[in-house]
């Protein structure tokens, strides 16, 4: 089993701390993992993005040409990204922000408001845990209690005072898809 | 056991920490910033550490010159332009037999280039780069793994046999990150005393280290010394990785990223086709060149398909190992591409079934 999955979306909404955390928790279960954020010219005010990729064997390429999953946190990486995924793939998107106009019929797509939740929550800073946690819902990448187990570990001593907040978005995320089984 | 999730530049930055490595100079350059930014941080926790970001890449590896003339364990960094202008520097340290690690993180070239991972540089590692008769110790780290270990052993390599030593990686693996066990100093490893530097000559009669030799019967004594120490390090440091050789009746060549690929495109031809035997020699000293693993593999085995992401360098090496023997195929990505395992699989697999319609003809 090998799946590469690409996180996107504007520098600041957290999308390559994102990323890291999906990739230790990877390794933390025992798991090949590389990650690769998005290095070129192009990255300066425009969209940030960086591959996972997780394995049960060694990674030949941290590179993903055709990823399984695609997390747009917004609209210019939910239209760029959807083109590179593989036919059957999944695009996660953000549904606060993304109008979903535009979609390939040969993909699954999932929108999850983190704004909203993330606001109901008290603090908009840790939406990209909802969207993480909601990612391992639709994935089944990894375990989730395992996940939520080794977070103060991921997170370290420098966000232990947002400990608590990301935990809680995290389990929000996971819990939303589990409840809206059949989109919404 | 510590597995950390590590940039490749952060691995090798604290691997040479570990190898006691107390003196850092480097001038910026992309793809390799994240290494100096690491150094600047932890040089500044190392007692005796020395950070300094220089005027030039002319001055760091001077500095690195000066440095290790003291006896200090330096290092410097920079990415295929910036490796360029060292290699005056590489040059002297190699004629004044002085050890240092140069890490070359390279892109698309020539040039200014691009800042994407690529491996155009091998003629400038292997064939000396700076002017005279010398040869460097280039290691080629195929994963962040790799990068820690072999910067780690690399300052053994420079220390034991007073060489410039270079570390060839590639923008990916600077960038990406992977789980990695940074090695540790093992207690009671000799190195051999360091009687040539240069730390004051009060109560010892005066040294002098230079690679100014007017003499040219002296100079063609040294250039001669210089061989023989290859021809050691040769015998002695040459490594290389096979996989599955066994029953293989093609072999691929690469190293580095290209190597990681290579071996993905295996795994996947040989899981979907039982009959597409395909192995791979992959050199992790590009110099010395693992000639030996090469000759022996052409003993029994003919069809060779070299991969690199360049129009094709190392090829001539592996000519020259083969000296004649077998057929030489080549797929090259040059520019900052990486191909992905499924595409150079396709390549490989065409010239596999062109090689054997051929046997058989």
């Amino acid at each position: 089993m090998l799946i590469k999955t690409i996180f996107s979306g504007f520098g600041g909404q957290g999308v390559l701390s994102t990323g890291q955390i999906l990739a230790q928790a990877a390794m933390l279960q025992g798991r090949f993992v590389t990650y690769l954020p998005s290095y070129g010219a192009e990255v300066r005010g425009g969209t940030a993005n960086c591959t996972v990729t997780i394995s049960d064997e060694e990674i030949a390429s941290p590179i993903a040409s055709e990823p399984e999953f695609v997390v747009a946190l917004n609209q210019p990486s939910f239209s760029r990204f959807q083109n590179l995924l593989h036919s059957g793939g999944f695009l996660l998107y953000n549904s606060s922000l993304v109008e979903p106009s535009f979609v390939r019929g040969d993909i699954e797509t999932r929108g999850v408001p983190i704004t909203e939740l993330a606001r109901q929550i008290g603090n908009v800073k840790v939406a990209n845990m909802i969207m993480l946690g909601a990612f391992i819902a639709v994935s089944s990448l990894l375990s989730f209690d395992r996940m939520l187990k080794h977070l103060p570990d991921i997170l370290g001593a420098g966000k232990a005072k947002l400990l608590k907040a990301n935990q809680e978005a995290f389990e929000r995320g996971y819990h939303f898809i589990e409840e809206h089984e059949h989109g919404d | 056991m510590n597995k950390k999730l590590m940039y490749g530049t952060h691995a090798i930055g604290e691997a040479a920490i570990q190898a006691g490595c107390t003196c850092y100079f480097g001038y910026p350059i992309t793809p390799q910033n994240e290494l100096p930014e690491y150094m600047s941080q932890r040089l500044a926790e190392v007692p005796g550490g020395v950070f300094i970001q220089a005027e030039s890449e002319l001055a760091a590896i001077n500095m690195v010159l000066g440095a290790s003339v003291a006896g200090a364990r330096a290092m410097t960094s920079s990415s295929s332009p910036g490796i360029s202008l060292k290699q005056e520097g590489i040059s002297f340290l190699a004629g004044s037999e002085l050890p240092a690690v140069i890490v070359n993180i390279m892109r698309g070239g020539p040039g200014l280039g691009n800042i994407a991972p690529a491996q155009s540089d091998y003629f400038q590692a292997t064939r000396g780069g700076g002017h005279g008769d010398y040869r460097l110790v280039v290691f080629a780290p195929a994963s962040v793994q790799e990068m820690a270990d072999l910067t780690f052993h690399a300052f053994d390599v420079a220390d034991e046999y007073r060489t410039p030593v270079m570390i060839m990686g590639d923008g990916m693996l600077g960038q990406m990150m992977e789980p990695v066990i940074i090695p540790k100093p093992r207690k009671g490893k000799k190195m051999p005393e360091k009687d040539y530097i240069l730390t004051g000559a009060r109560g010892r009669p005066a040294r002098l280290v230079k690679s100014l030799i007017l003499d040219t019967k002296d100079m063609e004594e040294h250039n001669w010394k210089l061989v023989r120490k290859f021809k050691r390090i040769e015998e002695r440091e040459t490594r290389w990785e096979g996989y599955m050789l066994d029953d293989a009746d093609m072999v691929v060549i690469a190293y580095g990223t290209a190597a990681r690929i290579a071996k993905g495109a295996i795994n996947r031809l040989r899981r979907e086709d039982a009959n597409l035997r395909v192995g791979m020699i992959r050199p992790i000293t590009v110099s010395p060149f693992p000639v030996k693993a090469i000759r022996e593999a052409a003993q029994t085995i003919k069809d060779f398909f070299v991969f690199e992401m360049s129009t094709g360098q190392m090829v001539d090496d592996v000519r020259l190992a083969l000296e004649g023997q077998g057929t030489i195929h080549f797929y090259g990505r040059p520019g900052g591409v990486v191909p992905s395992a499924r595409e150079l699989g396709r390549s490989i697999a065409r010239r596999y079934y062109q090689a054997i319609r051929k046997r058989k003809q």
